[in-house]
């Protein structure tokens, strides 16, 4: 047991952390939301310089040779600058997918691409009618000769504006609930047949909406097992869940901070307002709230690597449901401890909230995932 | 960082396991299953079962007939005791006196006290609260004068809990009242409980228990030899006691029985046409409890494992206040969970004559423990720091305002 970060890791965090404070201060920040694709083209290259964008990649796959502790590492530091770039979806989710699942060729050819920088990715999962439910899919793929046709749409796909390729899933066999007959294609974004439609998200990154339709894929598109996709599906979301709870961490921590600079310079009364105990008591509950959501971003990360499925499952349920209820705690507090400042969208506390708001609908809230644990009590 | 436990922990918390299934006695087991505190005797025949494999004075070092464990090793063992159910080592003679003489006390002190205490030989009790000093320590009022070789003490505390057990009792005493700080003027002094001038009346608790006492000292008299450390640095030695290492504060072990408990006794009880157990809402509760207790187990483990990193040398954690107000919480919300599980049978107060009025009822049994314990665990915010002070002890310390 041991929670100390190694001196490798260490030396990762500490270049990621200074690159952000140099470049992504939250005017910063604003200028590259302004930018055409929503982002900084130019930060992701800073990226890829840094090795970030093939963080969890093998390094014969121009890789940085990490795994989940590095990406926790990296995601917590993103959560304190609310990162607008597509690294989540391109990175950690279509690179679990691709690591997971591809073949070699498709790892040869897509991982060093991602790591470049030259390649960004989008994963396109859920649909309208689905909810949170991982299982529910209606977009189809039929056999056409010696490809694919699909068939369908896909809604909320996160980062899918800047998208170069996408990751869809789709039903080759099997009926609107089944875990079998799921099945993975890569598909570009500019194929014939793929219509997006893109918009601006909750936490001011670029999400969209896919129609697909009659769009040909080849056999040498379809990544993982046909039929198999469920189990990738889960593996993708499992790193997600952990990634996005140490991302939450991370926006806990800036949430906090803020608040308690805000609460020794806000003077009411005479006095800081820190300096009242209802003040500071909450501060402490926020306090103790993101520490426990800490741990669980922990356990969701090293729980990734449980070969037990079953644990594993329930351990990231848990951080799904504990990491979700602290940030909401927290966000819903850093935003009334600043008062009237806390509401409007020059300040940054709110896009933190914002963020915390959009990382707890991505892959089901804690009510969700507390339901499933519900229905494990024996 | 590495989450798994090593092996070697994993076989330990196996030892554990099978030590305590194989020599608990099985009456004090099903005492406490049905979720009754343990009585006196049990308490002592059960530490003194553990003192016998070395383990009563699970905190101690080597040197001092303690086991020499990590502090990963204390809490899995602490966690399997109460996870047992067992009942507790007494906290005042180990966790609270030893590391005390330990640290302060003269070779005379150690040799003579900490065998004992181990053994439960002597039952140790801890006189610090006041009627006017509470969360407010240091205002304590009980005064110590030197006469002679003797101390001479007047005064009363309150709070004093098993007190009409206690052979021997660990006082906080005011033996300069001109001290320029009220903290200064503070002594840590061992007092024998048969000494004249100790009178012990008991508080009844709102569990109906008798746990609670005040005690009234009456020109006591102490021999010098009885005083720890340092005359008047006494708050130097009660600091360290309070602060010292809390592996055990957050009882997790605790929390898991009393839902383990609720959730057995939810499928021998029908609600709304069918068993509990399948109730929504109950489910959930048990769901959310499952999750936050997850939480605290892993941010007890960060404590503990950045406790055997710094090899104990570092200054107390200030996330232990973390773990004592969100352990205590967890306390609370799953006795709730157990009490409201019993439903109409927390009512009857277990008691000799409804005993003699049934047959065997276990059920009924335990839902009246359920409220004993719910009633008693609202204490657990109050003793030990109450969490409004351990909120406070963090803004200071981790917020810095």
């Amino acid at each position: 047991m041991d929670f100390e970060p190694s001196d490798d890791q260490r030396l990762l965090l500490e270049s990621v952390s200074r690159l952000l404070a140099d470049t992504y201060s939250f005017a910063q920040r604003k200028g590259y939301m302004a930018q055409p694709a929503g982002y900084s083209p130019e930060m992701w290259g800073k990226f890829a310089e840094l090795g970030l964008l093939g963080l969890p990649f093998p390094e014969e796959y121009g890789g940085f040779g990490g795994g989940p502790q590095e990406v926790m590492l990296v995601m917590q530091a993103f959560g304190r600058a609310i990162v607008v770039e597509p690294f989540l979806s391109t990175v950690v989710l279509c690179g679990a997918a691709i690591q997971e699942a591809g073949s070699a060729d498709q790892k040869g050819t897509l991982l060093p691409a991602i790591a470049e920088g030259s390649l960004k990715m989008a994963f396109a999962h859920g649909e309208r009618q689905a909810r949170y439910d991982l299982n529910d899919l209606v977009t189809s793929a039929k056999r056409d000769g010696s490809g694919w046709v699909l068939d369908g749409a896909k809604t909320v796909v996160a980062h899918g504006e800047a998208a170069d390729k996408f990751i869809v899933s789709a039903r080759t066999s099997g009926d609107r609930y089944d875990r079998e007959g799921m099945t993975l294609f890569l598909v570009d974004a500019t194929a014939q047949g793929v219509a997006r439609r893109g918009y601006v998200s909750r936490d001011d990154s670029r999400a969209a909406d896919l129609s697909l339709s009659n769009v040909r894929v080849t056999e040498a598109d379809v990544l993982g097992p046909v039929g198999g996709g469920f189990e990738i599906i889960e593996r993708v979301v499992e790193a997600g869940i952990a990634a996005t709870a140490a991302e939450a961490v991370g926006a806990m921590e800036a949430m906090n901070e803020m608040t308690l600079e805000y609460s020794k310079t806000r003077v009411q009364f005479g006095q800081p307002i820190g300096s009242y105990q209802v003040v500071q008591h909450r501060l402490a509950d926020m306090f103790m709230t993101q520490e426990q959501g800490r741990s669980m971003a922990m356990l969701a990360t090293m729980s990734l690597e449980n070969p037990d499925a079953a644990e594993r499952a329930r351990n990231l349920a848990m951080a799904k449901v504990g990491v979700g209820q602290s940030a909401r705690y927290v966000s819903q507090s850093a935003v009334q401890m600043h008062g009237g400042i806390g509401m409007t969208e020059e300040y940054a506390v709110g896009h933190y909230f914002r963020r915390c708001m959009v990382i707890e609908r991505l892959w089901g809230d804690p009510a969700y995932w507390l339901q499933k644990l519900a229905d494990q009590v024996e | 960082m590495d989450l798994r436990l090593t092996p070697e922990e994993t076989a330990f918390r196996e030892e554990v396991r099978t030590f305590i299934r194989e020599n608990l006695p099985a009456d004090i087991r099903d005492r406490m299953k049905l979720g009754h505190p343990p009585r006196k005797e049990d308490t002592v025949r059960w530490q003194r079962i553990l003192n016998q494999r070395g383990w009563a004075a699970y905190s101690w070092p080597k040197e001092w007939g303690g086991p020499g464990w990590t502090a990963i090793q204390k809490m899995i063992f602490l966690e399997e005791n109460l996870m047992a159910p067992a009942p507790e080592i007494l906290s005042f003679n180990v966790t609270m006196l030893g590391p005390v003489l330990i640290q302060f006390g003269t070779e005379a002190q150690k040799k003579r006290f900490l065998p004992r205490a181990a053994n439960l030989d002597d039952w140790w009790c801890q006189g610090f609260s006041e009627p006017g000093a509470g969360s407010d320590l240091a205002s304590l009022k009980t005064s110590a004068k030197r006469d002679g070789d003797h101390y001479v003490i007047n005064g009363q505390k309150i709070w004093t809990s098993t007190a009409q057990y206690a052979d021997w009792c660990f006082v906080l005493v005011r033996t300069d009242p001109n001290a320029r700080k009220r903290q200064e003027g503070i002594s840590f002094i061992l007092v024998d409980f048969k000494t004249p001038g100790i009178t012990v009346r008991p508080i009844i608790s709102i569990d109906g228990s008798h746990h609670l006492n005040e005690v009234f000292y009456d020109d006591v008299r102490v021999p010098v030899e009885n005083l720890v450390h340092v005359e008047n640095k006494g708050w130097d030695v009660a600091k360290y006691l309070l602060g010292n290492e809390r592996t055990g504060i957050a009882r997790l072990g605790k929390s898991r029985e009393r839902v383990n408990a609720a959730v057995d006794m939810a499928r021998k009880v029908n609600s709304n046409g069918r068993p509990l157990i399948d109730d929504q809402t109950f489910r959930q509760r048990v769901a959310q409890l499952q999750v936050d207790i997850k939480a605290l187990e892993m941010t007890q483990y960060r404590v503990v494992s950045a406790y055997d990193k710094a090899k104990g040398a570092g200054r107390p954690d200030p996330l232990s206040s973390v773990l004592k107000v969100k352990g205590t919480e967890l306390l609370q919300a799953t006795t709730e969970l157990a009490v409201d599980v019993a439903g109409p049978m927390a009512t009857p107060i277990w008691a000799e004559e409804l005993a003699a009025m049934n047959e065997p009822d276990d059920m009924l049994e335990a839902g009246s423990a359920s409220a004993a314990s719910y009633l008693m665990l609202r204490a657990a915010s109050i003793y030990g720091g109450t969490n409004e002070i351990q909120k406070n002890i963090l803004t200071k310390a981790v917020l810095g305002l």
